[in-house]
């Protein structure tokens, strides 16, 4: 599904990522732990094709197929979806909008007829039941006023509509309550499948106890330190990153 | 901005003028040309009268204009640059003309392209592009269509022309009283030569029951384009107006002078929605029409006028759509979008003169600017002496695109009553790099996600138009700010 080989990346002339070699296969979920300023987010951008980063050496592969010249709406096209660590506020476009657009955008590119409006609506309820939302949300400005919690909420929703192969969820456990983040993690719990693909990054164990990872990585300056089952995730949890920093120098 | 006023004996003078020298210019009648030559004077004003088949009073009241006009000198004080008109070197009058264009193909493709993407059909794109009806105003096909449902009602809707013969008791009685001959540079010029326009009445009592639309366009190059718009609602009646101007032409700077007066008696509602597309100039800069336009409402009691614009066309906009609330509890409203790209220049807003008790009036004004240009709301909130209990609501918006546009803000305020209420926020914005990315990442390409944020920040006044306006607008606005970001 994705694949990364020695992927070196940079913003400002700074070289963030050091060699990053990743293999994600159909079905699986790969959880990404680092302590701060690791290199996490970067990762996730650099993925979703953000053009303030530069990549220096090495490649991202998607179903085989280099996606380095790709614009990020032909990634998105391709099935990849990022959940925002910090969702930016779109005013005066409603969720339900924004919506609409991006599933007929990507339709659009896939050469298929748009949704139609019955189909959508019952598909947006749907989710929204999964994910215990009010129906009010539909008809908010996108992100605008709303609360940690919802936002993160906002980001699952969308995921769920647009249901992509691959997904990143950009720390979507920072800012949540623990109820809060049960409910999206049965969200994510949802849409697992053997042909859906997931990168959790996260700086914390919580969230793997909710969606239960079958591989863990260890991010640390810019490269990948450590990797092994979610029992690493709990070692993590117990000794902290300490242990892997001392390991590393 | 006020031109001074003819002094009784020069008007007269004016007059000896024109009833002793008819006979005189009478050879100009024998011209079967379309265009007069380029140029103005008294005899071109009498020739465009008796084209027209005017009667006296008609030709004597654009003769007045004229003479009030030379007194004039072009006003300065908008934020905006440009090339003087040369207004020797404009055909004042230039009838609908068939253009050598056999068919579609012929037509520019990239004018075609963008009637595509307005969902103009093929028929209309005909008639847009001269192809089969070249009309300078085309009421015609709204007239003829449903005339019959309209005049059951009461209800004239013509071209000025026609109604300045058929209805010559209600021109008469209004036309110049909102927008005096002596308001202005421009409206003076207009009152001198406009050539054609809509003129609409409701009778009392009556709501007109479906919106009446108009669609302007610019003539061949080297001619300008006045025309005059005169709608009265009389006492309890409705009306939605619209007004369209989405025939690009690619052309040099053309001279559009527009004046439009509304007069909303007791009890009446006037909603007049524009959609403005005038050519912009290219990207360089070249080209354009200069859109100089004199807008103005006049509320009796309880009356209430809600102006809506979207404007994007134009090299240089030049216009404030404003209401008189001359009656107690009149309601005056403001609802603007101007985007300006490339090289483009709007000066834009409003005037709300409380004159009455307990009037009330609302502004909100967007403005969006890209590429090099400069976009300003300028507005005027005048509250009199008599006006107890105004209230005013005014929102500024500028959002910026890119770092090489403008955007200014000329807010004037005048209370002269104590009790007046006024409100007045503004707030400036930039499109960010991460909402064109959060959208890209969602599958939407870099226009689609400019065209969505910016109809975002547009909703409250994209609301105000009637749907299927709403519709084109939306669409305009995405293709005037192509290729602004990236």
């Amino acid at each position: 599904m994705l694949e990364i080989v020695n992927l070196h990346a940079s913003v400002d002339g700074q070289s963030i990522l050091k060699g990053i070699n990743l293999r994600l296969g159909a079905g699986e979920v790969h959880a990404i732990m680092g302590p701060n300023g690791s290199g996490k987010s970067t990762l996730s951008n650099v993925i979703a094709g953000r053009e303030d980063y530069e990549i220096t050496e090495g490649d991202i592969r998607f179903n085989g197929e280099s996606i380095l010249e790709l614009a990020p709406e032909e990634r998105a096209h391709l099935g990849l979806f990022l959940s925002f660590q910090y969702p930016v506020e779109i005013p005066g476009v409603t969720v339900s909008n924004f919506i609409k657009t991006a599933i007929n955008e990507i339709k659009k590119a896939r050469g298929e007829e748009p949704m139609d409006a019955s189909s959508m609506l019952k598909k947006m309820r749907e989710k929204m039941d999964i994910l215990e939302m009010d129906k009010g949300f539909l008809s908010r400005s996108l992100n605008e006023g709303f609360s940690g919690g919802e936002k993160k909420r906002n980001e699952i929703f969308q995921m769920a509509m647009l249901e992509p192969t691959l997904a990143i969820l950009d720390e979507t456990d920072s800012g949540l309550d623990i109820d809060a983040l049960r409910i999206v993690a049965n969200g994510v719990n949802a849409l697992r499948s053997p042909k859906n693909t997931f990168m959790v990054i996260t700086h914390y164990q919580r969230l793997l106890d909710y969606i239960v990872p079958d591989y863990v990585h260890v991010l640390f300056k810019g490269k990948i330190v450590k990797s092994g089952d979610k029992s690493l995730a709990h070692d993590l949890e117990e000794r902290g990153y300490d242990w892997i920093k001392k390991e590393q120098e | 901005m006020r031109g001074k006023l003819c002094p009784v004996s020069e008007q007269d003078q004016i007059l000896n003028e024109v009833t002793s020298s008819e006979y005189k210019y009478g050879f100009y009648t024998d011209v079967e040309s379309d265009k007069v030559p380029p140029g103005l004077n008294e005899d071109v004003i009498r020739m465009i009268s008796a084209k027209k088949n005017e009667p006296e009073w008609m030709t004597e009241w654009r003769l007045d204009a004229y003479k009030i006009w030379q007194g004039m000198i072009e006003p300065e004080w908008a934020n905006v640059h440009y090339k003087k008109p040369d207004f020797q070197a404009i055909s004042y009058y230039s009838a609908p003309k068939k253009k050598q264009i056999n068919g579609l193909d012929e037509v520019d493709p990239e004018l075609l392209k963008t009637f595509e993407k307005l969902g103009i059909s093929l028929d209309e794109q005909k008639r847009l592009t001269g192809v089969a009806m070249d009309v300078v105003v085309d009421s015609v096909s709204v007239a003829t269509t449903f005339k019959k449902t309209l005049a059951e009602k009461g209800i004239i809707f013509c071209s000025m022309s026609e109604a300045i013969q058929d209805h010559p008791e209600l021109i008469k009685k209004y036309l110049g009283t909102v927008v005096p001959k002596t308001d202005n540079f421009y409206a003076a010029l207009n009152s001198a030569v406009f050539t054609d326009g809509s003129f609409c009445y409701i009778p009392k009592g009556v709501r007109c029951p479906m919106e009446l639309s108009t669609y302007f366009r610019i003539n061949e190059s080297g001619t300008g384009q006045f025309e005059r718009t005169l709608v009265v609602a009389d006492e309890s009646s409705y009306v939605s107006y619209l007004e369209g101007c989405t025939a690009p032409q690619r052309d040099e700077n053309q001279l559009h002078a527009a004046v439009v007066e509304l007069v909303a008696m007791d009890d009446a509602e006037i909603k007049y929605s524009t959609v403005q597309n005038w050519f912009p100039g290219d990207a360089q800069g070249k080209g354009g029409v200069f859109n100089f336009v004199t807008k103005r409402g006049i509320c009796e009691q309880r009356a209430k006028i809600s102006w809506t614009q979207v404007e994007t066309g134009s090299a240089v906009t030049w216009k404030y759509p404003s209401c008189i609330l001359k009656g107690d509890y009149s309601i005056g409203e403001f609802y603007s979008v101007a985007v300006t790209n490339n090289y483009q220049q709007a000066d834009t807003g409003t005037k709300m003169i409380h004159l009455g008790k307990n009037t009330k009036s609302t502004i909100v004004s967007k403005g969006i600017s890209a590429g090099h240009s400069h976009n300003s709301y300028r507005g005027l909130v005048r509250m009199g002496p008599r006006a107890v209990n105004a209230r005013n609501f005014s929102q500024c918006d500028s959002l910026l695109m890119g770092d090489r546009c403008g955007a200014h803000t000329f807010p004037y305020i005048e209370v002269k009553h104590p009790s007046a209420r006024m409100e007045h926020e503004a707030t400036t914005s930039k499109i960010g790099e991460d909402q064109i990315f959060y959208c890209q990442q969602r599958g939407l390409g870099m226009e689609a996600a400019i065209a969505l944020i910016v109809n975002g920040y547009c909703k409250d006044v994209l609301n105000q138009l009637p749907m299927e306006f709403a519709v084109e607008a939306q669409k305009l606005l995405a293709i005037s700010l192509e290729g602004s970001v990236g």
